[in-house]
């Protein structure tokens, strides 16, 4: 009836885990009862778990990806602790448990916190800045966002009932195989990774299509804001990419499960294939992520020294350069797999040639800075931190483009010190800085500026006295995902990497402070004009948080930095014309078919994972009667009447444009 | 859609060619439709590439050479080119709302599809018969992989064409049911375009092995 689940699935005995889901159990039940009791059940069944609207749907991405990075940091600072205490001893996590949660460390980073992240800053931003009313698929945006909530729902239940892979962020054969993985946690990983893949996938083809047919007249592309940009790039890897990812995976399932042989010891199966595959997926991955923070760097650096970005056509290049090149670098994530001298150098090559066009991208926004009048505030500070750090990332990585080097480093903390160097100091830093940048246009108040900057002081430092000594130790000899080990030298380095997380605890600490302070502070922080930070581009056009259709009248650009263009011409030129005539407008209407085909999603996934077939069945009859059921319904557009988009859009132009007056420019 | 105007228009360099704003829900539609099938096919070309590394890893078992049966893949070539050409068919009616013919023609590429999946099915159970199935070896693990994934699209297929005739059915050629059929098509044909792939790379330089 329940396939392999039993009682011991859940695990009992084990303190840790079992506290852990406890605190999290609670907390969702204390949420809950409050959002019940409360009687905000309806509010938010119908304003946001079944909204369409690409701000709301960008916006939950967001909260998804800062949930999980609090269960990301625990795991981090689990595996800290550990190696700091583990010298000549067991620490306090067994080697079981402890393989589970560098697995799940790695899993949840990229995956959960570090996609629906930019995801969601894409998702709410783009559109506005391509001064539109929506993404190009509505409804399946919010599909994609909800089959990402299930593969991280699917993890987080790993915790309590049964277990998570051991096999760290990447399952490779043959410790993924059955024979040496016989228990359900490589399940997990490969079943929430299919499902939320599929969601990625969505949101890819959903962005590329609006960047490329939905954007506002007179918005060629080259006069798109460099972010959407890095949007496009990103999402055209995205569509090209995670279908090897979703392949791959499907093949070690069909291993597991059926007994296949591809990536086998027996039968002619090969295991480095997995390595060929998952990486030709990977090493693109790396630049979906990055790519983004790019353009939120861009946006930030320009805005904050109040220039237009310099050199903006030879940032387009440099990004869609590094979009085709990182397509083929992938070799260089195994060049101890023995491809032979001359193969490893063409790799070892083409990685380094990855540094030119991202030396473009820094010496562009150091000369964007230069002359310009810069504004310290929280989004540029991240942005320093980050050319700092990155640049430093860049530089190991270049180095272990070398491939004697590598063969020498390979698998050692020299290794991990670099990746995180690059995704926290590249990706991270982005995302925190987008998020204080947009937070404003999102919620119609700023985030409290003095905790910002202890945030950011914190991570920032507490990341150099986390990760610069894990460069030492892989040069000292140690290897990654230790349990314990017993060479002194290592000890001293391991307790300073260990304050280092500390301190980015102190950092994440001052962010939810910075956030409940800003909420009860919110109206000594209000943003009445709907641009804050003297922005340059659409999104700053509109009032904050914006009206469910962005704008009353799509706006028409004749050059880069509309927004900027147009305040700086309208003072005191323009002459307002004839009283615009205000329209009805069609916004699409709310529909709860993503969040019910993600429970069936979820259904399906766990039964996949307990083997309970007749569930299977039940989730996928289920989820195809969702979208029939969704096919058939004869509304799919709300019409908003003309006369509240006049009101709507007259009071924000009253408070944003006084200087015009009464009647608008048309 | 209306709009306003941010700067004087003048002020437009006439050399480039100003975008005209956003396109068409038809146009959006078939364009994000067609990024969804180069995003299939570009999965399946890493089934592709999987099979052609493991093409010669037959464990001692028997090769392409022992087990493909050309005249029934003639034949299931023929029945997929087939259907791809009905529906065609089908998108003329439903360009010119002819339900009759639209139906009619559905049905017979519905056929076809079927037909198709039977000879495959026929095929892979006479393999396993034979103690030739996907566990055998990695090469025939790659073998079933390929070939039953472009058989499971198919059933999608089916299973959205049925969907699409009892919705013409049931609400005529709504403009929204038009982009549906138009999607749909074009995943039927992408379906045959892989199918060749399939012929060429599975069948005819697998039984070459």
């Amino acid at each position: 009836m329940l396939g392999k689940l039993r009682w011991d699935a859940v695990p009992f005995d084990q303190p840790i885990p079992m506290a852990a889901s406890g605190v999290v159990a609670l907390a969702i039940l204390a949420v809950l009862a409050w959002v019940v009791i409360k009687g905000h059940l309806p509010y938010l069944w119908r304003e946001w778990i079944t909204s369409v609207d690409h701000k709301r749907i960008g916006v939950m991405y967001t909260l998804l990806a800062m949930v999980m990075l609090l269960r990301g940091f625990s795991d981090a600072i689990m595996m800290r602790a550990q190696q700091s205490l583990a010298f000549h001893s067991q620490g306090f996590l067994p080697p079981e448990h402890y393989d589970q949660v560098f697995s799940a460390h790695g899993t949840i980073m990229i995956f959960f916190v570090a996609m629906p992240f930019m995801i969601g800053l894409m998702n709410f931003v783009v559109p506005l800045q391509l001064g539109v009313r929506d993404v190009a698929f509505p409804t399946l945006n919010s599909v994609g966002f909800w089959l990402t909530a299930t593969g991280a729902l699917l993890v987080n239940i790993s915790l309590v009932v049964g277990e998570f892979a051991r096999t760290g962020w990447l399952p490779y054969p043959p410790l993924s195989e059955l024979a040496y993985s016989p228990g359900v946690g490589v399940d997990y990983y490969l079943w929430s990774l299919e499902i939320s893949g599929v969601g990625t996938l969505v949101a890819g083809i959903n962005l590329v299509t609006t960047v490329l047919k939905i954007r506002t007249k007179g918005m060629n592309l080259l006069r798109m804001p460099m972010f959407c940009w890095t949007t496009l790039a990103t999402n055209l890897l995205i569509v090209a990419a995670f279908p090897i990812l979703t392949a791959t995976l499907a093949m070690l399932l069909l291993d597991r499960y059926l007994g296949f042989h591809f990536f086998t010891n027996e039968a002619g199966g090969n295991v480095m294939m997995f390595m060929n595959l998952i990486w030709a997926w990977g090493h693109p991955e790396v630049y979906i992520l990055v790519l983004p923070a790019f353009g939120i760097f861009s946006e930030v650096i320009s805005t904050f020294s109040g220039k237009p970005l310099f050199g903006y056509r030879s940032m387009v290049a440099a990004t869609m350069a590094i979009c085709i090149l990182s397509f083929m670098v992938w070799l260089h994530h195994f060049f101890t797999m023995g491809a032979g001298a001359n193969v490893n150098a063409i790799f070892g090559i083409a990685t380094m040639i990855i540094a030119v066009p991202t030396g473009v991208k820094v010496f562009n926004w150091l000369f964007t800075m230069y002359g310009g009048r810069v504004r310290f505030q929280t989004p540029l500070l991240w942005s320093i931190g980050f050319m700092v750090t990155f640049i430093i990332g860049g530089m190991t990585g270049v180095l272990m483009a070398v491939p004697p080097v590598a063969f020498v480093l390979h698998n050692s903390l020299f290794l991990v010190a670099h990746f995180h160097n690059v995704i926290i100091g590249g990706v991270l830093f982005g995302a925190f800085a987008g998020y204080t940048y947009w937070f404003p246009k999102a919620f119609g108040f700023r985030l409290h500026e003095g905790y910002g900057k202890a945030a950011f002081w914190c991570w920032l430092i507490g990341f150099y006295v986390a990760f610069m000594p894990l460069y030492v130790l892989g040069l000292l000899g140690m290897t990654r995902r230790m349990q314990h080990y017993d060479v002194p030298e290592w000890r001293p380095w391991l307790i300073v990497a260990a304050c280092g997380a500390a301190l980015i605890m102190c950092g994440i600490a001052f962010q939810i402070v910075q956030l409940v302070v800003s909420i009860r502070q919110r109206e000594q922080l209000r943003d009445e004009t709907g641009d804050p930070w003297d922005g340059r581009s659409l999104e700053w056009a509109t009032a904050s948080p914006p009206p469910a259709f962005n704008f009353a009248f799509l706006p028409e650009v004749s050059g880069e930095d509309a927004w900027w263009d147009f305040k700086h011409r309208a003072n005191g030129q323009r002459t307002p014309d004839e009283t615009p005539r205000y329209r009805d407008i069609e916004i699409p209407r709310n529909s709860p078919t993503g969040f019910v085909c993600a429970f069936f999603a979820t259904m399906m996934g766990f039964a996949l994972i307990w083997h309970i077939w007749w569930m299977v069945a039940a989730g996928a009859v289920g989820a195809f009667a969702t979208f029939v059921v969704f096919a058939w319904r004869d509304h799919d557009e709300d019409v908003i009447p003309a006369r509240d988009v006049e009101r709507i859009d007259r009071s924000h132009r009253a408070r944003h444009h006084p200087h015009l007056g009464k009647e608008v420019v048309a | 859609m209306s709009t306003i105007a941010l700067t004087d228009s003048h002020h437009a360099s006439a050399v480039e060619r100003e975008w005209s704003g956003p396109a068409s829900k038809r146009i959006v539609t078939g364009y994000g439709f067609w990024i969804f099938i180069l995003s299939d096919m570009v999965m399946f070309s890493a089934l592709f590439a999987t099979y052609a590394v493991l093409l010669g890893q037959t464990a001692g078992g028997p090769s392409g050479r022992d087990l493909f049966d050309l005249r029934n893949v003639a034949i299931e070539t023929g029945f997929l080119l087939a259907s791809s050409f009905t529906c065609g068919l089908a998108s003329i009616a439903a360009d010119t709302r002819h339900a009759t013919w639209f139906q009619l023609a559905m049905a017979v590429t519905c056929a076809f599809g079927l037909g198709f999946l039977f000879l495959e099915v026929q095929e892979f159970a006479s393999l396993v018969a034979r103690g030739a199935g996907p566990t055998r070896s990695a090469f025939l693990s790659a073998f079933f992989t390929l070939v039953g994934c472009h058989g499971l699209h198919v059933s999608a297929g089916i299973l959205w064409l049925l969907t699409m005739m009892t919705q013409v059915f049931a609400k005529g050629f709504r403009a929204d049911i038009q982009r549906r059929i138009l999607c749909f098509a074009l995943f039927w044909h992408a379906l045959d375009i892989i199918w060749i792939a399939v012929f060429t790379v599975v069948y005819l330089i697998g039984s070459a092995r």
